[in-house]
């Protein structure tokens, strides 16, 4: 339970949750997880390294990059990822069909 | 005696102003026309295409302009226009992997004239290969904050 505690509190905070959302869609490097977020890079670091110690996310050095990336073990944050894809995914299923469909019906 | 703690399938629907046949039709062999270009594994090479192809055994990728191809899975059940099974054969680092098989139906139901109730579930999530002590921790945790990330989900859609 200790564990949980430290995800709920690590993902309490919505950087650090802006953070683990786009880890969700690939693993990424530092630079690249700051780029288009509206906080530095080492204030980035430090919500990784919380992250990190919640067991949500961990890393691995490419040469002189550490990339990031959803800790598989955490199934919790898997399922969490896939019920948010699904999501978006029949979103995107549902309009594309209705949009198709009307444009038959003007045509 | 063990007790297995396994992790709930994932369950979502969406109605849609179509025919089940042409849900069904759309959902398989149009793939590539609504599949989220972001959720691609193609490595930033353009995506030309998402492929089911339409028999049980049948693969399941994705292709590159470039003719390149990523597997995704294979077709376990085929039977137009109700029901597909597919299996999601990509692991927690979304690498495809031929002995993971995690289960994907997907039903089309009739709710009126032209109006198809699509219902998806994703399940054998424990397949993803975790041990029982990490999913029973994950999903303690899983309980706590999902509930904080549907909160932030609905004040982003308000803030939008």
């Amino acid at each position: 339970m200790a564990n949980a505690n430290y995800a709920f509190a690590a993902l309490a905070d919505p950087t650090r949750r802006a953070v683990f959302e786009r880890l969700a869609r690939g693993p990424r490097a530092v630079g690249e997880l700051a780029k288009g977020l509206p906080v530095s890079r080492p204030a980035v670091s430090q919500h990784l390294a919380v992250l990190k110690e919640a067991g949500l996310v961990k890393d691995h050095a490419d040469g002189t990059r550490r990339v990031y990336r959803i800790d598989p073990a955490g199934l919790g944050a898997l399922r969490a990822w896939l019920d948010r894809f699904w999501d978006s995914s029949l979103a995107s299923f549902k309009a594309e069909l209705e949009a198709e469909i009307r444009a038959e019906k003007q045509s | 005696m063990t007790r297995t703690i396994v992790p709930a399938p994932v369950r979502k629907a969406v109605e849609v102003g179509a025919s089940p046949d042409r849900a069904f039709a759309f959902f398989t062999a149009r793939m590539g026309r609504w599949w989220r270009p972001d959720h691609s594994l193609l490595d930033g090479l353009p995506r030309a295409d998402v492929v089911v192809e339409p028999r049980v055994g049948g693969r399941w990728y994705e292709r590159a302009t470039d003719g390149s191809e990523c597997n995704w899975g294979k077709v376990l059940e085929w039977e137009p226009p109700g029901r597909v099974v597919l299996a999601w054969q990509l692991d927690a680092d979304w690498r495809y992997d031929p002995d993971l098989i995690t289960e994907l139906e997907i039903r089309f139901v009739a709710v009126a004239e032209s109006r198809t109730r699509v219902e998806l579930e994703h399940r054998k999530l424990e397949n993803f290969g975790v041990r029982a002590e990490e999913i029973r921790a994950a999903l303690d945790s899983y309980n706590a904050w999902q509930g904080g990330l549907e909160r932030f989900a609905e004040l982003a859609d308000r803030e939008a």
